[in-house]
């Protein structure tokens, strides 16, 4: 008991770095996700669309991207980038590996969900006259999105534990704030637990979410 | 002599170096209610889904109005038309599938409403109201606001075949629209079609259902492996037909 009121003292003293921590893993999770599912969005696009010559590129970005562990393409991008000019400093960098990371899976999710639509939607769309553009944004669009949400969700809940690899590059994320504050107080068990707990709370607000915009989104049948 | 409303010379169609449509030719006047019946896999579908350019074709013409479907001849060489156009000259026809294939998504009126909204440039509420129209014609009045996930299979085709009616277009294509509904279902959507012959629609209809395309056509068309094997008044084809292969086709049809 004693133990567990020493506990709580030390993260009352700590609340703010914790706090500090933790706000900057959901703005990294946030920045990620949205920057990388705009470009999976792209990726996937080009991937059912696109000409062969495109869509040689854009699968060959993908099957290497998601052949490559997260924690080399967050160093790669710290420690490379700045060799060919482009300077980023450890958030920007992690940032931009996530979303790199994230948009070869929302590709793929974009292009699995678009292929999954029966032909017979587009062809019923045309045989009504409507070009293709309009068909993609009345008729494949709004049922993709129904179809992948579930997915893409999943993928936004990896992203989010993704996000501790930044800890490795030095961004003061929620892990780093808690391996530092551990060296102090030396109660590792408790506040990895601490730590846990906070992740899964993302995740199950995540998750929440997502379920409640399926509801939202769900058609009647 | 009237203008003919659809005309094909001489249609070729090949799947890679399978040749599918072997030269088709067809004429159809406004109001013809022509029936298309043959063998599975003789060309039936192929030759509507070229109408609507829902397959590209590699030789002959298709004519609507006079108007040359799909491609046309720029310096004596065949050339497809730009999508737009080609997008422009689907609307001249209508199309009713096998598989319905509603717009899941949306409800019987949407589905209705989205080619008037989006091609015919309709305000919603007149949309709207073109819509309810349709669907009260096709008997679905009452379900404007259903899913398609909500609706019987019967139900869910006449939707379709409101979709496409309401576009008015100059002529209505059905392909074997009753082939994947439960028998009890297949009188009302038969029903719908004879409703719409009765008005005068031209229609062009891919069917296994002998008796109604022997009640309900003007003409029949026997396709036999790639093209037209027999044509003519439907009493004639189905009573006496002129070829061994028609006479052949019938006694293993459901026409008794
Ligand atoms: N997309 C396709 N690719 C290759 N062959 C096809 C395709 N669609 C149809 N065919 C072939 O074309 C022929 C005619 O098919 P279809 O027009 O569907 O016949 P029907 O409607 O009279 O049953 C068949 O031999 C069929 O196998
Ligand atoms: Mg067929």
């Amino acid at each position: 008991m004693n133990e567990f009121l020493a506990f709580l003292d030390q993260v009352w003293l700590a609340r703010f770095v914790i706090l500090r921590g933790l706000g900057l893993t959901v703005s990294i999770s946030l920045l990620a996700i949205a920057l990388g599912s705009v470009l999976g969005v792209l990726v996937g696009l080009a991937l059912t669309y696109g000409n062969r010559p495109l869509r040689f590129v854009v699968r060959a970005y993908t099957d290497f991207i998601r052949g490559t562990p997260v924690l080399v393409l967050v160093l790669a991008s710290f420690y490379i980038l700045s060799t060919i000019g482009i300077e980023l400093n450890a958030f920007q960098a992690g940032v931009f590996a996530l979303a790199v990371f994230c948009s070869s899976h929302v590709g793929e999710i974009v292009r699995g969900a678009l292929q999954a639509i029966p032909p017979g939607q587009t062809e019923a769309a045309k045989a009504i006259g409507l070009t293709f553009s309009q068909t993609f944004t009345s008729v494949l669009w709004p049922q993709a999105l129904r179809q992948m949400l579930p997915t893409w969700v999943n993928t936004a809940a990896e992203m989010v534990k993704a996000s501790t690899l930044l800890s490795v590059i030095g961004v003061a994320e929620l892990l780093l704030r808690t391996q530092e504050i551990i060296s102090r107080n030396f109660m590792s068990l408790e506040f990895y637990f601490l730590a846990g707990l906070l992740y899964f709370a993302i995740n199950y607000a995540i998750e929440r979410f997502g379920k409640y915009v399926e509801r939202k989104v769900s058609v009647p049948s | 002599m009237t203008k003919n409303l659809l005309e094909i010379q001489a249609l070729r169609k090949r799947y890679g170096s399978v040749e599918v449509l072997k030269g088709v030719d067809c004429t159809m006047q406004q109001g013809e209610v022509i029936s298309i019946i043959g063998s599975s896999g003789s060309g039936k579908t192929t030759m509507l889904r070229c109408i609507n350019m829902l397959e590209d074709f590699q030789g002959g013409r298709i004519l609507i109005d006079g108007e040359p479907i799909g491609y046309e001849e720029r310096n004596g060489v065949r050339v497809r038309k730009s999508e737009k156009e080609i997008a422009r000259q689907r609307a001249l026809t209508g199309m009713a599938f096998q598989q319905f294939n509603l717009f899941p998504h949306m409800t019987a009126a949407s589905n209705v409403m989205l080619g008037l909204i989006k091609v015919k440039k309709m305000a919603r509420d007149e949309a709207r109201s073109v819509a309810e129209k349709w669907l009260e014609r096709v008997g679905l009045g009452q379900r404007a606001d259903h899913y398609p996930g909500q609706l019987s299979g019967g139900q869910q085709q006449r939707v379709a075949i409101a979709r496409a009616i309401a576009m008015n277009p100059r002529l209505m294509l059905f392909d074997e629209v009753t082939s994947a509904l439960d028998p009890e279902l297949v009188g009302e959507v038969l029903q719908v079609i004879k409703d719409l012959a009765a008005d005068g629609m031209s229609m062009l209809l891919v069917t296994h259902e002998m008796r109604f395309a022997f009640e309900v056509s003007s003409r029949v068309i026997f396709m036999n492996q790639g093209v037209i094997g027999e044509e003519g008044d439907p009493k004639v084809m189905f009573l006496k037909p002129q070829t061994e292969r028609l006479a052949e086709f019938l006694k293993t049809s459901s026409f008794a």
